[in-house]
């Protein structure tokens, strides 16, 4: 049984028609998008479903996990916040903004906080140099740009996540 | 005269509505070429505004897609939206703003060499500007402006977005197309160049979005409008992208040949604090560091103005660097982007980038000696023509003409 390809048939299809035919394995990489959508990564068992929906070998599929930063291949935060600190937003405060965020939350760059909500990483330049400091959150579901931020700014957008996960629960 | 060529929606409010885009004209060039004009027509036009490609290499457009091999069928166009340039940020604006100007312009580039389907390859972090396109590429099909027959002709054509996963490399154009076929981004052996043996193998057409959104109005206005702004070697307008310690950072759309001096503190306002500015990188992390003297502050931001400095224009990613930093601080960034950054393929980039990255790092920790300074530059000098692709020789700009430019500042970081 292949569960991507049952749970997604409409969405699959319409993303496999972009592309000609016999190019089906175009779509690759908005299957391994789709495999994260649930549980932020992509299994063993995610790879072997997409390849026999492409016609791909396994391998041919979960080399791309490792060569493409926004594929994972373990669990991870439900929200990753990816800071820039290239070199113009690094001119621009970024280091200290990672810094003094990492300290607030009690983390330490590249780690989780306990409860599993977020994590901090630091990432290359995402097109929004003018912008510093600025982070994208991604998120199985996709991913958000947050622009001109202070630690202040981005510990209310956690504030909110966490309200919205409280009143899941409840 | 309206000011703007390209960032129109700084005076056309809503230009990201078909409706207004139309009513300022948006669509007629596309459509004046594909029922009045022969393709060929269109890429001489092109050819005639002097238009060189925006993505870092200046390759003239119109001979580009006068290049397409009309032996081998199907052909395909694929805008270059990788934007992955430390210090790049002006086709997210233009995407973002002016939607449309970016959309007709594939358009009447597929037009021009017969392709009847086009990509936006999207670098992944740009997740909502690609969902943003295909609202508008909807809007397009549903008015008819794309999809069959158009205007009652027998020419048709599909736009779709593709979405990559963060790799810098992918923006290189072979590298780009491979990961488009579903593979690891990595660049290929050339030639055959892609208006040979492209996507699918098949005659394609690589240019970068703001290319592309020159294209419109060039039609409309013709080739000589466009090749008399700018200079005569890099006609045009281009979008500036201002970064680092400037007090206004920002896109900047400017003739060619605007001085640094003109940009930096007539349009960025200046350092901040008002310090002194040291140094220019004028093509992103990838440029050699340009020594901000009153000569390089005068010199006219055009191709071969910028070379005769021994640095390149690349993709105007202008990054400002003042006298609150050092010069090994700046390259532990750049090395450590190229580093991450290398695709692997080629022992010289991949080996010489993380030893660098290694040397650099005991520089700027203050624990190496001015032996260590030398081994660096010997380093990047060994990586020097010796990559498959580009990124090899960008990795090292920033390097070389740090330690030969400033050496002040190395002799001050070792023991
Ligand atoms: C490492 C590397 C990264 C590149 N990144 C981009 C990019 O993000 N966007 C782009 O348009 N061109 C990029 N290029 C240049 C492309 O290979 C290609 O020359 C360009 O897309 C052609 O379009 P143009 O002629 O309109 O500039 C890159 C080149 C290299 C070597
Ligand atoms: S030069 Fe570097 S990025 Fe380019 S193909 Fe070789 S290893 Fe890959
Ligand atoms: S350097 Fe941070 S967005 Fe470009």
């Amino acid at each position: 049984m292949n569960k991507i390809a049952e749970k997604y048939a409409d969405e699959i299809q319409k993303i496999i028609a972009k592309y000609p035919p016999e190019e089906k394995r175009s779509a690759v990489m908005s299957l391994l998008y789709i495999a994260q959508r649930e549980d932020g990564h992509v299994s063993k068992q995610d790879i072997s479903e997409i390849a026999e929906i492409l016609e791909m070998t396994s391998t041919e599929v979960a080399t791309l996990i490792g060569f493409y930063t926004l594929y994972y291949d373990k669990p991870g935060a439900k929200y990753r916040i990816q800071i820039c600190n290239d070199l113009p937003c690094a001119l621009r405060g970024a280091d200290e903004f990672i810094t003094k965020l990492c300290e607030k939350l009690g983390i330490q760059i590249g780690e989780t906080t306990e409860d599993g909500l977020v994590s901090v990483e630091a990432v290359m330049c995402l097109a929004a140099c003018d912008k510093a400091p600025m982070f994208q959150v991604q998120t199985g579901d996709g991913l958000e740009y947050h622009e001109l931020q202070s630690v202040e700014s981005t510990m209310e957008l956690i504030e909110k996540w966490k309200a919205a996960r409280d009143s899941q629960v409840s | 005269m309206s000011k703007y060529i390209l960032l129109r929606h700084r005076e056309i409010p809503d230009i990201n509505k078909l409706d207004v885009y139309k009513k300022n004209g948006g669509f007629e060039a596309f459509r004046n070429a594909v029922t009045a004009m022969k393709p060929d027509e269109v890429t001489e036009i092109v050819k005639t505004s002097g238009l060189r490609g925006r993505g870092g290499a200046g390759f003239p457009t119109g001979l580009k897609w006068s290049f397409m091999d009309n032996n081998n069928w199907p052909h395909y166009v694929v805008a270059n939206a990788d934007e992955s340039e430390p210090g790049t940020f002006k086709d997210r604006e233009i995407m973002e703003s002016n939607p449309f100007q970016f959309l007709e312009g594939v358009a009447i580039s597929s037009y021009a060499v017969g392709a009847n389907a086009a990509y936006v390859y999207c670098r992944g972090e740009f997740w909502q500007v690609a969902h943003y396109l295909d609202e508008k590429i909807a809007e397009l099909e549903e008015a008819g402006l794309l999809g069959e027959n158009l205007f009652g002709t027998d020419y048709s054509l599909r736009i779709y977005t593709h979405l990559g996963a963060g790799a810098y490399i992918c923006g290189e154009e072979t590298a780009l197309l491979e990961s488009m076929e579903g593979k690891r981004g990595q660049p290929r052996l050339r030639p055959p160049f892609p208006p040979s043996f492209g996507l699918y193998g098949k005659p394609t057409v690589v240019n970068n979005v703001e290319t592309l959104t020159n294209v419109p109005l060039i039609i409309t206005n013709g080739g000589q409008w466009y090749k008399d702004l700018g200079t005569e070697d890099t006609t045009g307008v281009k979008v500036f992208s201002l970064s680092g310690r400037v007090k206004e950072p920002g896109n900047y759309e400017l003739p060619f040949g605007t001085t640094f001096r003109e940009l930096i503190y007539e349009h960025g306002g200046g350092i901040i604090d008002d310090r002194p500015v040291r140094a220019i990188m004028a093509a992103g992390a990838s440029s050699a560091l340009i020594v901000a003297d009153d000569k390089a502050l005068d010199t006219p931001m055009d191709y071969a103005s910028v070379r005769e400095l021994n640095a390149d224009l690349g993709s105007a990613s202008i990054i400002v660097i003042d006298d609150t930093v050092s010069i090994d601080w700046v390259l532990n960034k750049t090395v450590h982007f190229f580093k991450h950054e290398s695709c692997g393929k080629c022992t010289p980039c991949r080996e010489g980038n993380y030893w660098m990255s290694h040397i650099i790092e005991r520089i700027h920790d203050g624990e190496a000696t001015q032996n260590d300074v030398e081994l660096l530059h010997s380093v990047a000098n060994q990586i020097q023509n010796k990559c498959l692709c580009a990124l090899g020789e960008f990795s090292i700009q920033a390097v070389m003409t740090g330690i030969e430019r400033f050496p002040q500042d190395f002799e001050a970081a070792v023991k």
